[in-house]
């Protein structure tokens, strides 16, 4: 079977970027994004989207690229397409901004909704900028879908998938009907490099750009009108940044003498 | 109608006992529904759990509502989440406390879409604000980098609680409470997915949680060989090694062995951090580490500002000494 799957990404601020760089506007309660330093994709959506990939190598199908947003940069949002995906659309408004997981799911929901066609959906377990892991169960719950969360190995056959599904001591394969939502986690192994093909053909491909009344979805519930969660407060943690080093002649002295520091210390 | 009261924790178990989780999110949840000046109750879900109730209430619960159902065995989100809604349901309380662990991060927002209210995850401090009394959720946000308070005025108020962030109380096993039972009603066909298999990945020695010692290396030891003298520190220490995410994506080293935000949460008194750069998403795993030791050729690295005590300098001139340090002065 061919098997069409939608592929949720989310555009954040790289969250590699040195933590020196990290700046927090705590009256605005807003990260202010580093200068200089382009934003990427959530990397447990770039899973996400190589985990697409590999149904796709393995069965044939297609795959769309979701992501919602604003200011979305094409060259960021389009990698996926790059990479060997089909089709994007964007739900690009003012509306859509500062949502939580309740109002991004459920925008995100409608969208997948108008999209109609699928057997999969994919998404990171949790994006890199608020790590809450809720989006993916919730575009289920509101779609009435089958999810299995945290994967790191999907294999669709008749009519099925066979997740893979991390624990804290391993795995267990979960067998699941399609349709299905399922989450995906950096063990599924790191994503494919764009080829100079993908992205030659990247750039023929147009985003569809969708705003709340594309989508079906009541202004009161994109975005920040549609939140369930008030953000109080937003800070960084203080460094107490006391940390002796220790010297010696040689790095081999430094070690013999860190063993003794420890043992000064009662650690060992 | 009747009003939403009260603290609940989902208690989880493991191995047929509370899981360490439970008993912490039992502590905390004394604490909030001391303060609140209302009832405490756990929530037991499984097969053959029944005999669980006691050790709840030794650890501080008012009040035990028991879901036992062979159909519970497994954790499994279809047929979780609506015993877990028809659990609230009857018992409404203000607050639902669910572990961050790999049941509750499944459970807590299918449950919360489901209830049309917001859960909060991941969080390392919760409180009752004095003026609102409303639940304050703080969790970890951008990786670590930084704190975010959330609160929400719909009820219950749903937090999944990182784990060894909450000190259980100590168990008094003379402590008496309710029963409840509820019944499963299950209907195994609306249950959509399957458990074929339960795969365990073995790791050798002292599981990372429980280990006291920690020896973590990260991208800069720059192979599986390398972890072999991680492996050899550790043993010495009787501690387990640990990782941060690129040896494991590398496949240096088994996946289980990551220490992270998506990984292990450890607290050993001695974390030793080898050629590992301290990420906050790294360190949100560490948060419980009483005391660093970074060995790191950078100077500036961020593992630096997290350290007490920390040597720059190639580790593989800088590990074979303190292993060999280590080795005589432990058998002195």
């Amino acid at each position: 079977m061919t098997v069409n799957i939608i592929v949720c990404v989310k555009q954040v601020i790289d969250p590699e970027a040195p933590p020196s760089s990290f700046k927090v506007d705590e009256a605005g309660k807003k990260v202010v994004p580093p200068s200089g330093v382009p934003p990427v994709i959530s990397p447990f959506d770039e899973n996400a989207v190589e985990a697409a990939l590999r149904v796709k190598d393995a069965q044939g199908g297609k795959i769309t690229v979701l992501s919602m947003g604003v200011n979305l940069l094409r060259e960021v949002v389009k990698k996926p397409l790059s990479m060997g995906a089909d089709e994007i659309v964007l739900l690009e408004d003012e509306a859509f901004t500062d949502g939580d997981s309740w109002s991004n799911a459920r925008a995100l929901a409608m969208a997948v909704k108008k999209i109609g066609e699928y057997d999969l959906i994919f998404c990171g377990r949790q994006a890199a900028d608020w790590d809450d892991g809720q989006v993916g169960s919730g575009i289920a719950e509101i779609l009435e879908l089958p999810c299995v969360t945290v994967a790191r190995k999907i294999d669709v056959a008749n009519g099925k998938a066979v997740v893979e599904r991390v624990t804290a001591d391993g795995y267990e394969v979960i067998e699941v009907s399609l349709p299905a939502l399922i989450t995906v986690s950096n063990e599924l192994g790191e994503a494919r490099y764009p080829t100079i093909k993908g992205i030659m053909a990247a750039k023929k491909i147009e985003p569809l750009v969708w705003t709340p009344a594309d989508i079906g979805l009541e202004p009161a519930q994109a975005g920040a009108a549609g939140r369930k969660m008030n953000l109080e407060k937003l800070y960084q943690p203080v460094h107490e940044g006391k940390c002796e080093i220790i010297e010696g002649e040689s790095p081999e002295e430094a070690g013999v003498n860190l063993a003794l520091k420890l043992r000064e210390a009662k650690l060992l | 109608m009747a009003e939403y009261s009260g603290v609940m924790v989902h208690a989880e178990v493991a191995e047929g006992k509370l899981a360490t989780i439970a008993t912490e999110l039992l502590g905390c949840g004394r604490g909030l529904a001391d303060n609140l000046g209302e009832e405490l109750s756990a929530v037991i879900i499984g097969s053959g759990v029944s005999s669980l109730a006691q050790e709840a209430f030794a650890f501080g619960a008012d009040k035990v509502y028991i879901v036992d159902d062979v159909l519970l065995q497994d954790y499994q989100t279809d047929a979780y989440v609506p015993v877990m809604e028809k659990v609230v349901r009857q018992a409404m309380p203000r607050i639902l406390l669910v572990g961050q662990t790999s049941i509750g991060r499944d459970l807590a927002p299918r449950l919360a879409f489901r209830l049309e209210t917001a859960a909060t995850m991941d969080c390392i401090e919760l409180a009752i604000d004095p003026g609102s009394k409303r639940l304050l959720r703080t969790k970890p946000v951008y990786g670590g980098n930084a704190r975010a308070v959330f609160t929400s005025e719909l009820d219950p108020q749903i937090a999944t609680v990182r784990t060894k962030v909450m000190t259980p109380l100590e168990p008094d096993t003379s402590r008496k409470g309710e029963v409840v039972t509820v019944e499963a009603g299950m209907d195994s066909s609306t249950v959509r997915t399957r458990v074929l298999e339960k795969v365990k990945q073995e790791v050798e020695g002292i599981s990372l949680e429980a280990a006291e010692v920690v020896v973590s290396g990260g991208r800069g030891m720059g192979s599986a060989e390398g972890f072999k003298q991680l492996e050899e520190l550790a043993g010495l220490l009787k501690g387990a090694v640990g990782a941060s995410r690129p040896p494991c994506d590398n496949n240096w080293v088994p996946d289980v062995r990551q220490v992270g935000l998506t990984g292990k949460i450890v607290a050993p008194d001695l974390y030793i951090a080898v050629a590992l750069s301290g990420s906050s998403q790294h360190m949100a795993g560490c948060s419980g580490c009483k005391n660093i030791v970074a060995i790191n050729k950078d100077p500036e690295a961020n593992i630096f500002r997290e350290a007490r005590f920390g040597v720059v300098g190639d580790w593989k001139k800088v590990l074979p000494a303190l292993t060999e340090k280590v080795r005589e002065l432990m058998s002195g």
